[in-house]
């Protein structure tokens, strides 16, 4: 993926920068230009609210990945999951501070800001979220 | 509209083909299903080629008119179209020209689905299988294609009860039916513990709940129906050809045990042919991963959610019994070379209907069905044929 592809998304990616809908409330992420829910998409057209995910949720969905996707080599065996946030959008990503094994439907994680891959070794390196059990997350001083 | 009908068949060997290139086996088939349907080439009004991803695969893009001039027919200037739709792409150009040669626009069409997918080194093979699924918010998290069909299988297990050997059945069913099939990249017949003993590639998936990556291709020739009978004695109708669409992303799904475009494109199939699925003895279904089987088995409504996994279990579902699926031996082991997946399952329904099968006839069906899924379901595509008596 090269560099701008990469960077054009980092606001959303470091930051959970999601949008929602003005006509009927729904957030949404990665943020979208138009409300799918909505029958009269003129109303969202151009009037999506940014607006920003707290990181919390609940595991949805989880499988331990032994072959990795390309450029996710190191990581194996790595644990990949479907969040459900507290504001409602569902989030793919890896679980991580946990022994796989330990990871199952409902635990309740929080996101972290950390590095995703390498892209090689003169490549870029892509940060982004990855979400830790919430009763490990640091707490806030 | 009018009534459209196959009117020939072909399809070339699936599986690792090093020595031969892309354009030889689009033309193989082609020729095949020219060949069968005693059609001459003067005869045609247009080409179409299903194709994913031969710019990624082969470096070549362009690919329609490559096939045509290859296959000596660039002097007839006729229209030669690629279409792409991920793993659906052969039968998103079935549907396609379906609807040319229903219009009345086109008489006599070929469709061929074709890929070449082992010229390229495994780990980039991989990643270009990948590309089907949003790159930004899926891959870039760590995401592959059985990690994903892994997040369904286990939804699919904690919603609806289903077992981990319940889909691995659908790996021993389809590799004892490719036994049967010359065609077939796979040829050994699997058992249940050697399914549950692979490696594991995203838990609960493994090794032998994954379709290979296969080069091969596959066609058919269409024309009207009312036509038909000059060319073949044994046209095969086309009952229904539709598409479904949902998220690009399997997380913004409504349900992720189930795919809604599956649903709507099967339940749409069934209204056109006027049949109901309980009439369906015969079926190719997308299974690229085992649970993406188990999963249409339920979405093409053979059975209810979360029933199909003990179908399987009781052996209620394959050769000799009221629902004989992928007696081709599926994507897992007749192979998945994408863009010709979806025109190879209609080969295999026609020659069933045909009671050109061989070892795997399928005894008395008239009617059938193939399921073709592009990702993880952003595109399904469903075709209901049916013998002409």
């Amino acid at each position: 993926m090269s560099v701008a592809r990469f960077w054009r998304e980092t606001l959303r990616r470091y930051n959970l920068g999601a949008s929602k809908c003005p006509d009927c409330e729904t957030v949404f992420f990665p943020p979208r230009p138009v409300c799918p829910r909505c029958a009269v998409h003129r109303k969202s057209i151009a009037k999506m609210e940014p607006c920003q995910l707290s990181g919390h949720g609940k595991v949805y969905s989880y499988t331990i990945v032994h072959e990795a996707a390309d450029g996710f080599e190191m990581q194996v065996p790595y644990v990949l999951a479907m969040v459900q946030m507290s504001e409602g959008p569902m989030l793919t990503g890896q679980i991580v501070d946990v022994e796989p094994s330990q990871v199952k439907e409902g635990l309740e994680v929080k996101a972290s800001f950390r590095k995703l891959r390498e892209e090689g070794e003169g490549g870029v390196i892509h940060y982004g979220y990855k979400f830790a059990p919430a009763s490990q997350a640091p707490k806030a001083p | 509209m009018r009534e459209v009908a196959i009117l020939g068949v072909g399809q070339t060997q699936f599986g690792e083909l090093w020595d031969r290139s892309f354009r030889e086996i689009g033309i193989e088939a082609g020729f095949q299903a020219l060949e069968s349907s005693k059609l001459s080439s003067r005869d045609l009004s247009a080409l179409y080629i299903g194709n994913m991803a031969s710019g990624a695969f082969i470096d070549q893009e362009h690919v329609a008119p490559l096939v045509l001039d290859y296959s000596g027919l660039s002097g007839h200037h006729f229209p030669s179209v690629r279409v792409e739709a991920g793993e659906a792409s052969g039968a998103v150009a079935l549907a396609q020209a379906y609807l040319a040669v229903a219009s009345g626009e086109y008489d006599f069409v070929v469709v061929g689905g074709a890929e070449k997918m082992t010229d390229v080194p495994e780990d980039r093979g991989s990643a270009i299988s990948s590309s089907t699924m949003d790159q930004e918010w899926e891959r870039v998290f760590g995401a592959s294609m059985p990690a994903l069909w892994a997040l369904a299988a286990r939804r699919h297990m904690i919603d609806h009860g289903t077992k981990r050997e319940h889909f691995a059945r659908l790996s021993v069913l389809d590799h004892e039916n490719g036994s049967k099939n010359p065609l077939a990249h796979y040829r050994n017949k699997i058992t249940l513990e050697q399914v549950l003993g692979a490696n594991a590639v995203a838990e609960p998936l493994g090794m032998l709940d994954c379709a290979p990556s296969s080069d091969g291709a596959a066609a058919v020739v269409l024309g009207p129906l009312d036509r038909a009978r000059k060319f073949t004695d044994t046209p095969i109708r086309i009952a229904a050809s539709q598409i479904a669409t949902d998220t690009m992303a399997l997380m913004h799904r409504r349900d992720i045990t189930t795919l809604d475009s599956t649903v709507l494109a099967a339940k749409r199939a069934f209204q056109r042919a006027k049949l109901q699925p309980s009439q369906i003895p015969l079926a190719e279904i997308h299974d690229s991963y085992s649970i993406a089987g188990l999963m249409a088995l339920e979405d093409l409504g053979f059975y209810q959610k979360g029933e199909a996994g003990k179908a399987l279990a009781n052996g209620e579902v394959g050769i000799g019994t009221r629902l004989a699926i992928n007696t081709s031996g599926g994507l897992k082991a007749q192979g998945q070379p994408f863009g010709a997946v979806g025109i190879a399952q209609v080969v295999e329904i026609v020659r069933q209907l045909r009671g050109e099968a061989g070892a795997r006839q399928v005894s008395g069906a008239t009617v059938g069905l193939a399921h073709n899924v592009g990702g993880t379901g952003a595109t399904s595509v469903v075709h209901i044929l049916e013998r002409v008596n």
